[in-house]
């Protein structure tokens, strides 16, 4: 008997509270859970709702208007509260329409990599043997391609736009999600009662749909976070070189990037839409690290 | 041993040219590379003539076997814009990328390594909850937008450091700071997990029962289990850090090969960009053989068969 | 003659969310030079920790505490952890249960076996080696100077056994402290290993503390055995007496649980029935009064006193003075 396991003992002697109240606790108390499910909550609140909160149209230009402070600045006022851009558009109406692309970026890049890595990974992890060599020399060939370049280089050839960028991030990101899947389908795929499932007559596509689709959905879900906020740097940093969503679409790295000349005498024009990219990004990863946590405490890193 | 390293030698290659075929074909199906060259306004004549003077006419399969055998002699091509052999842009600004990544690199390991390794002696303690927050905040952050915040508070703010160029190595400080920063909490987490494995290990229970002091117990039984999986991260890291150092090098005008594949691509210059896509994907390849060979270096398990 | 080690009132607290748990909670113990003192009990008796206690290497949140602990004059319960780490591996040496996972992978035998002495003598690297071959080759280890070379892994169970036991030996120390340390391995290696210990302890004269859950075990290698049960010695006696005359309850129901060959055969091992109380909570009497056929009411008010003599029990229907 080691030491950890007789700790373990008896720490589970001790009255344990029922299941739900466990569940509630682990949600509630879990702050980087709450943080990101409410921050990724506003941010879909706001993209929905973005013609209702908008205080005007993001691309009605008013070069008499440009490069106005925002409201923390002394000659700031309510009018553009972020104040304006370059071409005068009100940077407050930009901020909030861009939470539409990258929202629509990281879900649709996430449904399209989800579904070819997981079937990739699924298929691996469940049939094995030369299927399993064949796609795991497929995610080694994918890791080895330097991602940035392949999709600057496809995006500018196919032309920017919020499709070819959705499909590019798509077709490039599903390496995490096959890594995943097929190690945790192997996990389950041992597992006695898949193989009482194949005993009693289930087919191959039965089993995996019933059997063990069901049980490989949480590392699924957490790596489904992870790859969202991953699109959507990645769509960021594509536009900031110029080279994903074209003008005048208010992507936050566009927002950057168009911002640049001004560095110097406006570092908030950077400043702004960056935060706001990075809090979204922060709060996806939270969401997945708090959902990880909640449904398997005891993996807690 | 030998036939381990060769197999994964074999691997690799298989790899690195799969790589270049995918790419190859991604690049002249995804777009026409004709029209591309000749720019958006030139007329149908143009465009056509162009095809031509590039053999851009020819059938896909035999342009990549018409490359893909040059390749293999050494010659990388013809850059359209330079009209220069692309192996000798490419080996004027290979350096420069290069430094950029181990300088990255370092910065990542000294940063990361330390914090895993404190953080996994306290648990739960303040300073693993600042690790750890560290780590969740810098998996958040966009790597250019940090590059562009440094530039701002450090370069144009404090004045410490030059924002663009080359030649000193202040110009390169910055730079691997934001290219670094990425590798730093996937090189913490997994320092600090297999850091708390190791120390609830038999042999380090065993190591304490010689008498052993803490230092000796920490560096010599501890880590030095405890990095195994680390090096092969790093290795992938750095793999991933120079196909980022397109993003920092942009950014802050380093003239490296992210640089020119940036300027390549928007002057439709392919290939520049196909010898660029191949070199970064031989290089992942080769660093993550490297760093199979150095984990059987370091864990004697892996050494026999 | 002068006791290697004497401990009092040792106590080992686990802190928990809950509260502490109290593993250890009161032991006594006492070696002579050259005695072997076998500690007996079930899984979570607390024999494990009391030996991790002695040494020192308890967890972070587990916390020892003593009314006296004495090592060969030194006082264990005042020494800092720094004294500690010096008198462990020279004065006081431990193997373990685990010899699959107890060597370090990384580095060669010879390195682990070196390293022990030159972190407590003043000595080079040659010698080191030296002492490293003599004591493989006592511990019965063929081509010792070869064997050096090699890795953990290279190893069988028993051999990498017998390299922990060398590595224990390294400094020749007053006191060896053997954790479960043949429960791992084969039967017959079993049996090897307990001739070695055995051998090896007349030679160099060591006292040695025995811990196992296998009453067989130590019946073959205890001078005097030490029944745990929930964190208290319950029963002390030679081996002799003990198995003779049980004077413990508990001690008797492990017993009756031992297969003898051509004795009982058709009919059923005996259970011990009940469950060990929670250690989290103060035990007011008897620990073992829940699960004795024999309590009476005041079993369960007082803790019972220890019956006097060199056979010792801890319960009131005890023999007065068996010896």
């Amino acid at each position: 008997m080691t030491l950890s396991t007789a700790l373990a003992e008896a720490e589970a002697r001790i009255a344990e509270p029922s299941p739900g109240a466990l569940l509630r606790r682990r949600i509630f108390g879990h702050g980087g859970f709450l943080f990101g499910a409410i921050v990724v909550g506003l941010v879909l609140a706001t993209a929905l709702l973005a013609p209702l909160l908008a205080p005007h149209d993001p691309y009605a230009q008013d070069l008499t208007r440009r490069v106005v402070n925002p409201i923390w600045h002394a000659d700031g006022t309510w009018r553009n509260p972020l104040g304006t851009d370059q071409l005068g558009r009100d940077y407050l109406s930009r901020l909030i329409y861009g939470a539409r692309i990258s929202l629509l970026i990281g879900v649709a890049t996430m449904a399209i990599s989800g579904a070819i890595g997981s079937a990739l990974g699924v298929a691996a992890g469940y049939f094995g043997g030369r299927v399993d060599m064949a796609i795991t020399f497929l995610i080694t060939t994918r890791l080895a391609m330097p991602v940035v370049l392949v999709a600057l280089a496809v995006v500018a050839l196919a032309g920017g736009s919020l499709k070819v960028v959705i499909l590019v991030l798509g077709f490039l990101l599903w390496d995490r999600f096959a890594v995943v899947t097929r190690s945790a389908t192997m996990q389950v795929r041992n597992l006695d009662y898949i193989d009482a499932a194949r005993a009693a007559g289930c087919s191959d596509l039965r089993v995996l749909a019933s059997e063990i689709l069901p049980n490989i959905l949480n590392p699924l879900i957490v790596v489904a976070t992870l790859e969202m906020a991953h699109a959507i740097l990645l769509e960021a940093a594509l536009s900031f070189l110029g080279l994903g969503v074209q003008p005048p679409l208010p992507s936050w790295g566009l927002m950057i990037s168009e911002a640049k000349e001004y560095m110097f005498f406006s570092p908030w024009l950077i400043a702004v839409p960056g935060a706001a990219l990075f809090l979204l990004v922060l709060a996806v990863n939270l969401l997945g690290d708090g959902v990880r946590d909640i449904a398997a405490p005891e993996n807690r890193n | 041993m030998l036939l381990f390293a060769a197999r994964r030698l074999m691997l690799a290659v298989l790899v690195a040219l799969t790589v270049s075929v995918i790419c190859f074909f991604l690049l002249h199906l995804s777009g026409d590379l004709a029209q591309a060259l000749a720019g958006s306004s030139s007329s149908a004549s143009d465009v056509e003539a162009v095809r031509k003077a590039y053999g851009l006419d020819r059938p896909i399969i035999v342009q990549y076997l018409g490359w893909a055998s040059r390749v293999l002699t050494g010659d990388l091509g013809q850059s359209y814009f330079f009209k220069e052999p692309v192996a000798k842009l490419i080996a004027e600004r290979l350096p420069v990328t290069m430094v950029l990544g181990v300088c990255a690199l370092v910065f990542a390991v000294a940063l990361a390594l330390p914090l895993g390794v404190v953080a996994a002696l306290r648990p739960n303690s303040w300073i693993d909850r600042t690790a750890l927050t560290i780590s969740v905040l810098g998996q958040a952050l966009p790597s250019f937008w940090f590059a562009l915040m440094l530039i701002i508070v450090f370069g144009l703010t404090l004045r410490w450091l030059p924002i663009s160029g080359s030649g000193t190595w202040q110009h390169l400080v910055l730079p691997s700071i934001a290219l670094g920063y990425y590798a730093t909490p996937a090189i913490m987490r997994l320092t600090r997990a297999g850091m708390i494995e190791v120390l609830a290990s038999d042999y380090i229970r065993t190591a304490r029962a010689k008498g052993l002091r803490a230092p000796s117990v920490l560096f010599k039984h501890a880590l030095r289990n405890a990095v195994i999986p680390v090096v092969a991260l790093a290795a992938v890291q750095f793999g991933f850090m120079l196909g980022g150092s397109i993003v920092i090098e942009t950014v802050f005008a380093l003239h490296g090969i992210g640089y020119l594949a940036w300027e390549s691509i928007a002057r439709a210059d392919f290939p520049i960009v196909q010898a660029i896509v191949l070199i970064l994907a031989s290089v992942y390849v080769v660093l993550t053989f490297l760093a199979d060979i150095l984990n059987a270096f370091l864990d004697p398990r892996l050494r026999v068969g | 003659m002068t006791a290697v080690l004497e401990v009092e009132g040792l106590r080992v607290d686990i802190a928990m969310a809950a509260g502490a748990l109290h593993a250890v909670r009161g032991v006594d113990l006492a070696l002579a030079p050259g005695e072997t003192l076998g500690l007996v009990g079930e899984t979570g008796c607390g024999k494990s920790l009391s030996a991790l206690a002695l040494m020192d290497l308890l967890p972070r949140r587990v916390r020892r505490s003593a009314r006296r602990m004495v090592l060969d004059g030194e006082d264990l319960a005042a020494a800092s952890p720094r004294r500690m780490e010096d008198l462990r591996g020279d004065r006081m040496a431990m193997i373990f249960q685990e010899p699959m996972t107890s060597l370090n992978p990384a580095y060669t035998i010879g390195n682990q076996l070196a390293e022990a002495l030159m972190r407590h003598r003043a000595v080079g690297a040659a010698a080191a080696r030296d002492r490293a071959v003599e004591l493989l080759e006592k511990v019965g280890i063929t081509a010792a100077g070869e064997r050096l070379r090699q890795y953990p892994h290279q190893l069988s169970g028993g051999l990498r056994q017998r390299v922990m036991i060398a590595m224990a030996l390294m400094c020749g120390p007053r006191l060896l402290i053997c954790d479960e340390p043949t429960t791992a391995l084969d039967v017959t290696i079993q049996a090897q290993i307990l001739l070695l210990l055995k051998a090896l302890q007349r030679e160099f004269g060591m006292a040695m503390i025995f811990i196992t859950h296998d009453l067989g075990v130590v019946a073959r290698i205890a001078d005097r055995i030490a029944v745990m049960y929930a964190g208290e010695v319950v029963e002390l006696a030679s081996a002799a007496e003990l198995f003779a005359a049980p004077g413990h309850p508990y001690t008797r129901g492990l017993l009756r649980c031992l297969p003898v060959p051509g004795r009982d055969r058709g009919e059923p091992l005996g259970v011990i029935p009940g469950m060990v109380p929670n250690l989290a909570q103060e035990i007011a009497g008897c620990a073992f009064a829940n699960r004795c056929d024999r309590a009476a009411d005041a079993c369960r008010a007082a803790p019972p006193p220890w019956a006097p003599g060199a056979h010792r029990a801890r319960c009131i229907l005890a023999p007065r003075a068996v010896a």
